[in-house]
């Protein structure tokens, strides 16, 4: 039976090398005026960056000293990705629609955006939101290659205290609060891209959550790259104080264009006792086409610090897109009993090469973290899962359970797990499971046996297989999630 | 056209050797056929080349369903058209709960057909009552499809998709095997119960037992590929008493 199990495993690796990645929805490109850089990276561009931003003399000084640290730091070579060497002189660091250079109000903002937004399904107007035609009441911040162009629903936020807006405006409205927190959680020289970050960052959103509040809506910021060659640093910073309670929502989409764009962002989280931070990402940068050529190469570090007692930091991220990510969502569980969490699903496909997981850092007692990673790959892709799970010796009781699971369709992907565990106090309980399985011939046959074709298979296959994770997103990504998976892997079969 | 299912003169191969040497077989609309054989004689491969799985070579022949040949079909086009295999083995899809399975399947058969999908309401109440016929409770359709059922848990959610899917060619290879004179009595009246005028069955097995539930109108007896005699269900029985060894051709 050996040949002709060779020929069943053929078919299908053929099927699935047709996964359609032209079907990228979102690869449109809007053609509009853009103010941009000069090209490359030099001490001229980060203060061209600061200038842009007419931001005070400290933060130029701020970014300063972390350019000059990051002079003297080298790109990071463990991870188990391979791609050629980023030519930093060949970026635009800075690219601004031209008539849109900063946040304005709904009706300021230029149309040809607004309609650009509207295609990619990201409800931007509070009049339509309200009115319940655009679905769940959200707000958003939309940041357009380097800017913000428009944060919705901040004076209704503004009453319960709440601050929603563009990092570059909370830098000069909220100096105070920015200097108290920012790279408190990710310290400037924290790595090679967060300290590139640091430099030239060009916005990102701001949350603050005052005490006892809980946060009447979902917030979201949607970042767009369009510019071509044009790096993406965004920094987002969020705080919830003491009995405060935030649900924010991440997504990203790229034009689909051939040569690689690189997105580098630093997101730092801050929980203060018995406040809840739930972070959701849904990751759809283009991935390049099925020859691997073009996408977006994404090194992002984000780290969330329980810096209170029972405090609670929830990551869940859906990561479909990009030609390579490099990310690794953390907790620092400072405060005694807080509690971290890490949901993954992350999809590879063609050449896509992902090396992504978490770090479950116990400091205080009785800390709890769970981590569940379902990693699947298509096609030539790599999806690796690294995490560490930390104890430090004072964090007696201890808790951390993980389950990585990986799904491989076809036979030229690979699927990886590197897990660190580091236990420092004996009364911890670290616990680690893991699986690595196949969509096999078998299960296809049987699904289209009862009339799903083979594409409808393999998507009910995959959403099975990632159904712990879904059911801990937010409404609103839960439907979007399950979308996408099916999408990204339409054509793979058949 | 009277004839639900013509398999004439079907060859196979796997891997150069061949399997099916010549099967020639004709279920009426409404008749329930048996065939029998012992173990390798090449009727799973017949009930798969039927289904459209892959990894077989036919080399001569057809397979006619209501009439048209399917053997250019993919698997999912061959089920739309009303053909069901109810599996030996039931394959396990995890983390797929077998209400959302069997919802999956019944929407993507109505959409192939052009057909709306189907309400939920409509699609619960569906369910629950085939349900009931074949005593499976609501805890197991919130279960993982097949994940951790028993033998007879399977066999019975593969009666109830087929109670569901309305198919109008049903096949059962070895529905026996695996289960208890309990769960055979359940199976048997479920697909008993569906028994009917514009509905052909085809029930492949190695023991007479499951036959004296689901009575056939017609006995074949399958041998080194090919059917070699078919009579009434007294057949069976002398099948059980005298074995398939006077069938079997020197080589």
């Amino acid at each position: 039976m050996a040949g002709a199990k060779e020929n069943i495993d053929r078919d299908t690796i053929e099927q699935v090398e047709q996964i359609d990645v032209e079907k990228y929805k979102y690869g449109f490109a809007t053609d509009i005026k853009s103010d941009k850089s000069p090209i490359g990276l030099s001490e001229d561009i980060v203060r061209f960056i600061s200038a842009k931003k007419d931001e005070p003399e400290w933060m130029l000084k701020w970014r300063l000293d972390a350019y000059e640290r990051w002079l003297t730091m080298e790109e990071p070579n463990w991870a188990k990705l391979d791609y050629p060497k980023i030519d930093l002189n060949e970026i635009y660091f800075y690219a601004a629609p031209k008539s849109t250079p900063g946040p304005k109000s709904l009706d300021e903002v230029d149309p040809e955006l607004l309609e650009t937004y509207k295609k990619l399904g990201i409800p931007l107007l509070e009049q339509a939101v309200l009115a319940g035609v655009e679905g769940a009441k959200i707000a958003v911040d939309a940041v357009f290659d380097s800017v913000s162009v428009v944060t919705t629903f901040r004076e209704e936020l503004a009453k319960s205290g709440i601050i929603f807006c563009s990092i570059s405006e909370a830098i000069k409205e909220y100096p105070d609060l920015i200097k108290k927190y920012l790279a408190t959680v990710v310290p400037v020289t924290d790595n090679y891209y967060s300290t590139l970050n640091c430099a030239v960052f060009t916005d990102g959103s701001f949350v603050y959550i005052p005490k006892g509040v809980r946060c009447p809506m979902e917030l979201s910021t949607y970042f767009r790259i369009n510019e071509i060659n044009t790096g993406q640093f965004e920094r987002t910073l969020i705080i919830a104080e003491e009995d405060s309670y935030v649900s924010y929502l991440e997504g990203c989409t790229a034009p689909m264009r051939d040569e690689n764009q690189l997105h580098a962002a630093v997101v730092e989280l801050v929980a203060h006792k018995n406040a809840e931070i739930k972070y959701s990402t849904v990751q759809n940068w283009y991935p390049g086409n099925k020859e691997g050529k073009g996408g977006i190469y994404n090194f992002v570090t984000k780290r969330g610090d329980c810096r209170g007692d029972n405090s609670k930091i929830s990551w869940t991220q859906v990561e479909t897109g990009s030609a390579i990510t490099w990310k690794y969502p953390s907790c620092i569980l400072r405060g005694d009993g807080s509690r971290g969490e890490f949901y993954s699903i992350a999809i590879s496909n063609n050449y896509q090469q992902i090396d992504s997981g978490t770090k479950m850092i116990h400091l205080g007692k009785n800390t709890s973290s769970k981590v569940i990673s379902k990693g699947i790959a298509a096609g030539f892709s790599d999806n690796t899962y690294r995490g560490l799970i930390s104890a430090h010796k004072k964090a007696t009781n201890a808790r951390n359970f993980t389950q990585c699971d990986s799904l491989l369709i076809g036979d030229k992907c690979g699927a990886h797990t590197v897990p660190y565990i580091e236990a420092k106090n004996a009364s911890v309980v670290f616990e680690h499971e893991a699986t690595t399985s196949k969509i096999s011939d078998e299960q296809l046959f049987y699904c289209q046996q009862r009339g799903l074709n083979a594409e409808e298979a393999v998507a009910l296959i995959v959403n099975g297989f990632v159904r712990d994770v879904i059911q801990n997103l937010p409404m609103e990504f839960m439907v979007e999630t399950q979308k996408l998976i099916n999408i990204s892997l339409e054509g793979s079969v058949g | 056209m009277s004839n639900m299912l013509e398999v004439k003169n079907l060859h196979v191969k796997v891997e150069d050797k061949e399997i099916l040497k010549g099967v020639n077989l004709t279920i009426p609309k409404g008749e329930t056929h048996a065939v029998m054989g012992r173990n390798g004689s090449g009727k799973s491969t017949l009930s798969y080349v039927m289904a459209g799985k892959e990894g077989y070579e036919i080399t001569k022949g057809e397979i006619l369903l209501d009439g048209e040949n399917i053997l250019e079909l993919e698997p999912n086009e061959r089920a739309v058209k009303g053909l069901f295999l109810a599996f030996q083995y039931p394959i396990e899809i995890p983390g797929v709960a077998t209400m959302t399975f069997l919802k999956a399947a019944m929407n993507a058969q109505r959409k192939a057909r052009g057909e709306e999908e189907l309400l939920t309401p409509d699609f619960m109440r569906e369910v629950k009552s085939a349900a009931k016929m074949l005593e499976i409770d609501s805890a197991m359709l919130k279960r993982a499809l097949n994940v951790g059922f028993s033998g007879g848990e399977k066999k019975r959610a593969e009666i109830l998709q087929m109670a569901l899917l309305k198919p109008k060619m049903c096949v059962f290879d070895e529905t026996d095997s695996g289960l208890d004179i309990d769960a055979l009595k359940i199976v048997s009246e479920g697909v008993n119960a569906l028994r009917d005028a514009n509905r052909s069955m085809l029930v492949i097995t190695h023991y007479q037992r499951l036959l004296n539930y689901i009575v056939p109108d017609v006995v074949h007896v399958f041998s080194n590929g090919r059917i070699v005699k078919s009579g009434d269900k007294s057949l069976a029985l002398e099948l059980e008493k005298h074995g398939y060894a006077q069938y079997d051709e020197s080589t």
